[in-house]
């Protein structure tokens, strides 16, 4: 090739247009915050949510029900990419509404880098959700966890989230090299990074099948710590008790739609000739993940260390919709199942938004409230918010008419028309154990006489917001109908 | 506005009442939370009548009206079957309900719970009102563990009286025993015929009829027999038929309204509405609907005897519905599905009736609910006098009455009716008639006729029942003769009601405009709905017209070949007016005069007999004083039977044996627990350490095994 | 001759050295670091073997991300390894263990 045959062509910007503003906002705030003289911040604070929004009405307008591959097929735009990214403006948005407070409260000096942070994170998780390219994913993974280590440790002078960013950077960094690795064997094994590549090439059928199954291996357990099932979910618990509760409010919420999204692109669009391989894998990871989630939480005083386990065994659950996909090479039933585990992964991000929202909006300067005993007669000093928090646990619970139990109903649905009788038995059994300790808060909250009665000082718009997420709990749970055809339509178009 | 808004609007304008009332019952006033519930039922009743002409129009309705989820095969719907037997069931349920709403308000007045108790009636008349709407199985089930939840609350509405507390535990646990029937009878509709819609199952049921089912060991059952004996005692439990009746009468702990509404109007008879809802199914099966008629005379006959014997006025009243119940029930076993909803209609009316009645005279009475304690209260209280005596017109079947009508087309179908059991259901229902005419009218006598026993017995608390029984001399004096108390609530209710009750000298009062005027409106078709719905709902085409979505399947199924009452009976018939002239030559209408005669002679002339006949038969006396001993029963073999595993478990095994069955499971979660918390030891190596071996466990179960 | 398997050997053992260095290093967090920095190497050494065995640049070109992406993480890991020292003044890793349970 000589130098005139070279030619540059531009690339379609369109379907990444979201992430350029991201990328620019994020960038243009760092910068305006550093400026900033106002204590409270209120400038980086409006410019993050205006970001948001303009990002909610970019992607809108680049929505189309076609796939779009571009960057030379790095990176793709369909409707499952567009509806998680809604999803997740939305939930970082309602984050950061939570949030703000409380760093102001805990780290002012840091509360314009936790916004600018937070907007670099969601641009990880924007990435990861339309990778397709290993490259890709890794960029993105790697800008969101770089993003929250730094997060995790915002609040410089606390032992406890210095130690949780510690941990969570070394086993971060094992994780992506465990993936990192996985990604090189199945280059390795295929010759392509392209994740739709990569599924072309399997499908030929010439990949040296011992080079695949060991990347796989790797793969599976770097998309696991992401996930944080068991056995890599030993981060969770302490990174979550670790961080100022406003960044643990993120990482229990957002980086679950990113995690399903790569799960998606990688194992099911890439990788779905080895779902046989794959889904057995899975299915250990997540039989463990509700056993040991739901019975270690059970023993927890902190509630946001309970939250951790319930997370893992929340991911366990979820990862059945994505196993009960391929049954037998027949993949009549995929749909279904992958929107199940979709609706499963929405729902969660709700309803754990709301519940790391409510530790929040009952912390005050000097006190985090978030052990269990700051959750006694709850129903004396607030009986509106122990009745939205009632409403969060109960759907945590799988409690008939919330959400959270049609989401249950809906992956279990999944899995006993796979066949898998032993397993929805088992997801059963194990959520009726996990039922225990979201209950055993709502008992608490009522029958319990509170230890500390001062009145729940939280701005107003907190409040406010506070009662429409846990509202949205209780109103999807009676019309759970339309969120669930949003998901398989997107998947619909998408797969 | 489209039907199908309609049919909407009907239960959700009480869930509406029932919401603004229960969200907000701590900050509203009261006239708003009755204001708002009265209104909700009473635009469901305007609707149900509007929906009434309607379906008389012709224009019936089968679908969904709102698709809750869609899950893989399954869909949850919430969807409407409109027909006759509907909208029939609408007009009762919304009509009772909404005169109960009514009187609640000079009821309740002094309750400090009044708003919670309005959100409760609305609630449960939207679940009944899903209850008797749906057209599926899934939402029958979730009606009736809706309207049984509600009923739950009610019974312990009163929630610091141990009482009410122990008889809401009761009724909650007898109630499950028939919703275990329930539920495996829905699933083995589901198993078998892979859908809950009705018009689905019944479409399909012919071809299901000689279908054999395995159960155990190498028998075969019929399928038809075990699911409709299945979903029976679902009906069971939920009508109060023996041996589930026992939850009905310790319900009357909850306030008056609620045993008008719930345990005698509607809730009792959802059980009556599933059987004739499900005739295409039981038409099936006559094994099913012999064991339907055999439990029903049982009921209809030895629950009346109860009545006899009981002091506090609403216990009559409440055998009286067990003993109703059972009527309808052998209607139902005698294929005469259609007499059973006449009877259940006309017996809404007056029963609620004569509950709203029997809770005036309680509010005259100042909450003292003992009929020895009364007489004489037709001076004082005219309306509540004259409506109580046509409730009990109506429930003794005197002719022209409304419950003339529907009693005696169910004693003639029995007459008619061939299948095995129906010889002794036909005694049974003509003893009942005596029996019935006799206790209602020993209550109507004790209470509004003869000497004025209020007033004297109060002078000290404690046991004031005994000391009444004592000055009065009444037929029914002391307990202390047999001095066995346990398991019999009337003493203790009368006790802790000790505070209240008439002091002497003070008269009792006539109640209230709110309360005597749902009398008056309930007297109505209690005088006239028999006369008027007699032609039509038994004999015309008013359940003949076909299920929407069906394949020409009448609303009310009759194979007529295998059980050819009805249509029998149906050549016997002249018209309403001929019908009671004919009733006084017939047998029933001379046993309910002697058992009014009787009872009159007994407690007006001569109220020594009934306390010598006591005295004489001591044995008989105890035995229905201690209700057959099926509270004892229960007591002694399930719950003391439960105790005596749970001691030899004890004793016979060791502390491991118990602590593996009862507390293990508890406490081996909370040992795992913290056992797990033992890996997450805080050592970032340990953390990386569990991350590698799961990775080391993965390739070798897949890289080095391939 | 170097065949593709040496390679990949010597970047499998690079690669247990690193994982190993993780969990059995009690001592020193700068330590972890280098063990950390090690697994990346070892991938980086797969990616380029397999890159030029299969005549495909962009594996290599990956090798350049991973490395921008290691020196940003190993920034971001000093800068959490200086406030924790300044809280903890120990950088022993057995030290890190508040959290657990």
């Amino acid at each position: 090739m000589t130098l005139a045959e070279m030619s540059f062509v531009l690339p379609d910007l369109r379907p990444a247009a979201a992430e350029i503003f991201l990328l620019v906002m994020a960038c243009a705030i760092l910068l305006i915050d550093v400026f900033s003289k106002n204590p409270k911040r209120t400038m980086t604070f409006v410019l993050t949510q205006v970001t948001l929004l303009c990002c909610v009405f970019i992607t809108f307008a680049t929505s189309s029900a076609e796939i779009t591959y571009t960057f030379s097929n790095m990176f793709v735009d369909d409707l499952m990419a567009d509806f998680l990214k809604l999803l997740l403006y939305l939930t970082v948005l309602v984050v950061m509404f939570y949030s703000r407070a409380y760093m102001l409260e805990r780290a002012p000096h840091a509360t314009g880098e936790f916004f600018a942070l937070t907007l670099f994170a969601t641009l990880g998780m924007m990435v990861m959700i339309s990778a397709n390219h290993f490259v890709t994913v890794y960029l993105g993974l790697e800008l969101l966890s770089l993003s929250l280590y730094a997060m995790v440790a915002l609040n410089r002078d606390s032992v406890q989230a210095t130690e949780a960013a510690m941990k969570y950077f070394v086993l971060g960094a094992l994780a992506s090299g465990l993936l990192l690795y996985g990604m090189s064997m199945i280059y390795g094994a295929t010759g392509t990074l392209e994740i739709t590549g990569v599924a072309e090439r399997l499908a030929m059928g010439v990949a040296n099948k011992t080079v695949l199954t060991l990347g796989l291996v790797f793969l599976v357990a770097g998309i696991a710590f992401k996930l944080g099932v068991v056995p890599f979910h030993m981060w969770i618990p302490d990174v979550y008790h670790g961080a100022p509760t406003a960044v643990t409010l993120l990482i229990g919420s957002a980086p679950k739609l990113a995690a399903f999204a790569i799960v998606m692109r990688m194992l099911v669009n890439g990788l779905i000739v080895l779902a046989v391989d794959w889904q057995q894998m899975l299915i250990i990871l997540s039989v463990l993940s509700m056993a040991i989630g739901n019975l270690a939480a059970i023993a927890q005083t902190n509630l946001k260390r309970m939250l951790a386990y319930s997370a893992i065994s929340h991911m366990g659950f979820m990862l059945l919709g994505i196993v009960t996909g391929v049954v037998g090479g027949d993949a009549r039933y995929a749909l279904n199942a992958y929107s199940s585990a979709m609706f499963y992964v929405v729902t969660y991000v709700i309803t754990s938004a709301g519940t790391f929202g409510m530790i929040l909006l009952l912390a005050r300067s000097g006190f985090e409230s978030d052990q269990l005993d700051d959750f006694k007669g709850l129903n004396k000093r607030s009986p509106w918010f122990a009745a939205i928090m009632m409403m969060l646990m109960f759907s945590m619970a799988g409690v008939p008419f919330f959400v959270g139990f049609f989401a249950k109903l809906s992956v279990l649905q999944a899995v006993v028309a796979a066949g898998y009788m032993w397993l929805a038995i088992a997801a059963v059994i194990f959520s009726l154990i996990g039922a225990y300790y979201y209950l055993r808060v709502v008992k608490l909250m009522y029958f319990d006489e509170p230890t500390d009665t001062s009145p729940i000082d939280a701005p107003f718009d907190i409040k406010l917001l506070m009662s429409a997420n846990g509202l949205a709990v209780a109103v999807l749970g009676i019309f759970p109908q339309a969120l669930m055809s949003l998901c398989a339509y997107s998947l619909l178009r998408s797969l | 506005m489209d039907m199908k808004s309609l049919y909407l609007l009907v239960p959700m304008a009480p869930l509406v009442g029932a919401i603004i009332a229960g969200l907000f019952c701590r900050i509203i006033p009261r006239w708003v939370a009755h204001t708002a519930t009265i209104a909700g039922v009473a635009i469901a009743f305007i609707t149900s009548i509007v929906i009434f002409k309607d379906v008389m129009a012709g224009n019936t309705f089968n679908g969904a009206v709102y698709q809750w989820l869609t899950s893989g095969d399954y869909k949850f719907e919430v969807g409407f079957l409109i027909d006759s037997l509907t909208v029939t069931m609408m007009l009762v349920v919304t009509s009772v309900s909404l005169m109960v709403h009514i009187y609640t308000i000079g009821y309740m007045q002094e309750d400090p719970g009044y708003n919670r108790f309005f959100s409760y009636i609305s609630l449960f008349t939207f679940s009944m009102l899903m209850l008797v709407m749906s057209n599926n199985f899934m939402q029958l089930f979730f009606g009736w563990e809706a309207v049984g939840l509600v009923s739950y609350l009610l019974i312990g509405f009163w929630y610091t009286r141990p009482t009410a507390i122990f008889a809401n535990m009761k009724a909650f646990l007898v109630n499950r025993v028939g919703d275990f029937g329930f539920i495996l009878g829905i699933g083995l509709v589901l198993a078998h015929f892979g859908s809950l819609d009705y018009a689905t199952v019944f479409q399909k049921a012919p071809e299901f009829a000689n279908v054999t089912i395995n159960i155990w060991g190498s028998s075969e059952w019929s399928l038809m027999t075990v699911t409709c004996i299945l979903l029976f005692i679902g009906a069971m439990g939920k009508s109060a038929q023996v041996p589930l009746h026992v939850w009905l009468p310790d319900s009357m702990e909850g306030p008056t309204p609620i045993s008008a509404l719930i345990h005698a109007a509607t809730m009792v008879t959802a059980g009556i509405f599933m059987v004739a809802r499900m005739s295409p199914l039981f038409e099936l099966s006559t094994t099913a609907l012999s064991f339907v008629i055999v439990i029903g005379s049982i009921t209809a006959l030895f629950m009346g005897f109860l009545g006899i014997i009981q002091n506090d006025i609403k216990r009559v009243v409440a055998y009286s519905t067990l003993s109703q119940l059972g009527y309808m029930t052998v209607a139902l076993g005698a294929s005469a599905y259609s007499v059973a909803i006449f009877h259940l209609m006309t017996h809404a009316f007056f029963k609620a009736l004569l509950f709203l009645g029997a809770g005036s005279v309680i509010i005259g009475m100042h909450h003292d609910q003992d009929i020895r304690n009364m007489g004489g209260l037709r001076k004082y209280m005219p309306i509540t006098w004259i409506t109580s005596l046509i409730g009990s017109l109506a429930l003794i079947g005197t002719p022209l009455f409304a419950g003339f009508y529907s009693k005696d087309s169910i004693i003639e179908a029995v007459k008619f009716s061939n299948i095995p059991g129906s010889g002794f259901a036909y005694f049974a229902v003509m003893a009942g008639v005596f029996v019935t005419a006799f206790y209602s009218f020993r209550m109507y006598f004790l209470v509004f006729h003869g000497e004025e026993r209020f007033g004297k017995a109060h002078d000290d608390h404690g046991h004031a029942a005994h000391d009444a029984a004592a000055h009065t001399k009444s037929a029914h004096d002391d307990h202390a003769g047999h001095g066995d108390h346990d398991g019999d609530h009337d003493d203790e209710e009368v006790s802790h009601d000790h505070h209240h009750g008439l002091a002497p000298g003070q008269k009792p009062h006539e109640s209230p405009w709110v309360v005597t005027l749902p009398l008056v409106l309930l007297a109505i078709p209690s005088v006239i709905i028999g006369f008027i719905g007699v032609g039509p709902l038994v004999f015309g085409d008013y359940f003949k017209m076909t299920i929407p979505g069906t394949n020409g399947i009448p609303v009310i199924f009759i194979d007529n070949a295998a059980h050819p009452a009805m249509a029998e009976f149906a050549t016997h018939f002249h018209g309403a007016a001929a019908m009671a002239m004919h009733a006084f030559s017939t047998a029933p209408f001379w046993l309910a005069l002697s058992g009014v005669a009787l009872s009159w002679f007994f407690y007006m002339k001569r109220p020594d007999i009934p306390a010598a006949i006591k005295a004489r038969f001591e044995w008989l006396y105890t035995v229905l004083d201690n209700k057959y001993y099926f509270d004892k029963f229960n007591e002694a073999f399930f719950a003391g039977g439960a105790r005596m595993l749970g001691k030899g478990l004890w004793k016979g095994g060791d502390v491991a044996v118990i602590d593996g069955t009862i507390n293990g499971s508890a406490r081996l979660v909370g040992w795992v627990a913290s056992a797990v918390r033992c890996f997450q030891t805080g050592h970032i190596y340990s953390y990386a350490f569990t991350m590698i071996i799961g990775l080391v466990v993965l390739m070798t179960l897949w890289v080095v095994r391939a | 001759m170097l065949t593709l398997s040496h390679f990949l050997i010597l970047g499998a053992i690079l690669f247990s050295i690193g994982v190993v260095g993780i969990f059995l290093n009690r001592k020193n967090l700068i330590v972890l670091m280098m063990a950390i920095e090690l697994m990346l190497l070892a991938v980086n050494m797969n990616f380029v073997a397999f890159s030029h065995y299969l005549g495909d640049l962009s594996g290599q070109v990956f090798v350049f991300f991973i490395l921008t992406v290691a020196a940003a993480e190993s920034a971001i890991g000093l800068a959490i390894l200086v406030v924790l020292f300044r809280n903890l003044q120990t950088i022993h890793v057995d030290d890190l263990d508040s959290l657990k349970g």
